[in-house]
């Protein structure tokens, strides 16, 4: 791996070099380096570009980190990453795509994921998407996410989305049977003329499945943001979906929670604010000594957090 | 030491000019503490916000140790190590108490000192280290949380604007004896925004602002009482 391939592993995956654990590290749209352990099976697809990630039952404190990155332009990149998360399990699954385009033609990635979470497993889902390089060509990521999720199982998904993505198209959908919990943040900024679309259903179809929704966004520059997320309680459940923006500049953010009940006790909420830096913020952080730019800087990190 | 010299301000609107100070002149010598009190409306949250630069005075010179600050900005004044309380303190998404009063100290702080600076005003201090300063807090949580993180800054002059409001009483008494602490320990200068008598009660002076206008400052001694007989005698401070 050079310098480029080491900065891209860790800005997508806070990796310092070859991790510890389960690792698929694809690079230019192919499999660079693969490592299985006695849990956790990865295995190329036979029948199109992707893996099958198999985590035996019971599996307890291992981690999967499957980062991409590319760093040619040109590269246009469509995997299938299948996750088998067996019963009991207990896993940290880190993802994420950084793409270094130093050239005049779009870089893609399109990483198609689908986790099978089974009965009272529990994972933590990370992804980081992160673009560079001085060429004039795109940087583009659209990911989808399924998320199937059986009883009494529970997933935290990150998905963070901070610099350097020119477009990105995310779809995520997430189906929960009985007892099941996922809890989603989204955390998400775009500067220039970046534009950032996430479109999210989640299907409460058992009974007491739960689910948290949190999105988390700065626009700056004259980029261009739009949140779709729904939540669908088709048995007795919770749901909450919050939406949440600070805009900036010549910026444009639509924000458009959905509720939906199909069942008289299921219980859902949504919230939703897009709003400028409040002025007394500004002045409150300028009282401790703090610039204007330095004390909008603390309020962007913290609100990303 | 602060001298302010004929400090006007007024805003205009659709309805004309108009003058929320007129002619404030005083001083607050080094180690000071100055209450000071009045009608609601009569300028006195103005002039604290004109001392820390959040307001640019229309006419006068604010001189902070001899240096005229008039046209410095809020930054600036922050680092000559003035402070001020809001009274309607902000809230930060994402930014702990710990990370605020970090931020008020300028370097991370030990824990037990952060637990100190919130026991000072109140705050059962664990609850609040890593609690999100957000809308999740009452109106009287943040309120004690702004005060720490003046508690927090090494200052030479702190303004606190209107402290008392939105407190409890039993957060109020544990107050006033960080106040008197700070008075007595400290060498720092404190300005009060304050109609609460036992604040009054502890300063070395009280000025009395009204109609935009210092209409009395002296000792504590001989303000104080005064005061009190007109509370007893008229309505001019309801």
């Amino acid at each position: 791996m050079n310098k480029t391939d080491l900065h891209m592993l860790q800005a997508v995956a806070d990796l310092h070099g070859i991790p510890q654990g389960a690792y698929n590290i694809r690079k230019n749209g192919e499999g660079f380096d693969r490592q299985s352990t006695e849990n956790i099976i990865i295995e190329p697809k036979k029948d199109k570009p992707g893996i099958d990630i198999i985590v035996k039952p019971d599996t307890k404190n291992e981690s999967v980190h499957i980062p991409v990155i590319i760093t040619e332009a040109g590269v246009e990149d469509l995997v299938y990453n299948d996750f088998f998360i067996g019963d009991n399990a207990d896993v940290l699954i880190v993802a994420g795509c950084g793409i270094h385009n130093s050239g005049d033609k779009k870089s893609e990635h399109d990483g198609i994921h689908r986790f099978h979470i089974g009965k009272n497993a529990r994972i933590k889902y990370v992804e980081k998407h992160y673009g560079e390089g001085e060429g004039t060509g795109e940087r583009v990521l659209n990911p989808v996410t399924e998320i199937y999720m059986d009883e009494n199982s529970y997933c935290e998904m990150e998905s963070v989305q901070i610099r350097g993505v020119d477009s990105t198209k995310r779809d995520t959908i997430a189906k929960l049977e009985k007892g099941a919990r996922l809890v989603v943040l989204e955390k998400l900024m775009t500067h220039g003329n970046q534009i950032a679309h996430s479109d999210m259903v989640v299907e409460l179809n058992g009974e007491d499945a739960s689910s948290q929704i949190i999105s988390r966004s700065v626009a700056k520059d004259k980029s261009e943001q739009v949140f779709y997320p729904r939540a669908v309680g088709n048995a007795k459940c919770r749901a909450h979906v919050q939406c949440d923006s600070i805009i900036m500049d010549d910026a444009k953010i639509r924000s458009i929670p959905e509720i939906a009940a199909n069942h008289w006790d299921a219980n859902i909420v949504h919230e939703a604010a897009i709003g400028r830096i409040n002025n007394d913020q500004l002045l409150k952080l300028q009282t401790l000594g703090k610039t204007e730019e330095e004390a909008e800087e603390i309020i962007i990190n913290c609100f990303l957090k | 030491m602060l001298e302010l010299k004929h400090i006007s301000f007024n805003v205009s609107d659709d309805k004309g000019e108009k003058d929320i100070l007129k002619d404030i002149s005083l001083t607050v010598e080094d180690g000071k503490f100055l209450v000071i009190t009045g009608p609601n409306g009569g300028g006195k949250s103005t002039l604290a916000k004109v001392i820390m630069g959040i307001e640019k005075p229309t006419g006068g010179q604010i001189i902070w140790n001899g240096q005229d600050i008039t046209n410095l900005s809020i930054t600036e004044r922050a680092k000559l190590g003035i402070g001020y309380a809001f009274q309607h303190p902000p809230r930060f998404k994402g930014l702990s108490g710990r990370d605020l009063l970090s931020l008020a100290h300028g370097s991370t702080l030990p824990e037990d000192q952060c637990c100190m600076y919130l026991t000072q005003v109140g705050l059962c201090s664990k609850d609040y280290l890593n609690r999100q300063v957000d809308n999740s807090l009452s109106g009287g949580e943040i309120k004690r949380i702004e005060i720490a993180t003046l508690m927090a800054r090494d200052l030479s002059l702190a303004i606190y604007d209107e402290p008392e409001a939105g407190i409890d009483l039993w957060s109020f008494n544990m107050l006033v004896e960080s106040f008197k602490g700070i008075s007595k320990t400290r060498k720092e200068s404190m300005i009060i925004i304050s109609h609460q008598e036992r604040i009054m009660k502890i300063a070395d002076e009280i000025a009395v602002v009204a109609d935009g206008y210092v209409k009395e400052i002296g000792p504590r001694e001989d303000i104080f009482p005064k005061l009190m007989s007109e509370f007893d005698n008229s309505c001019t401070f309801r």
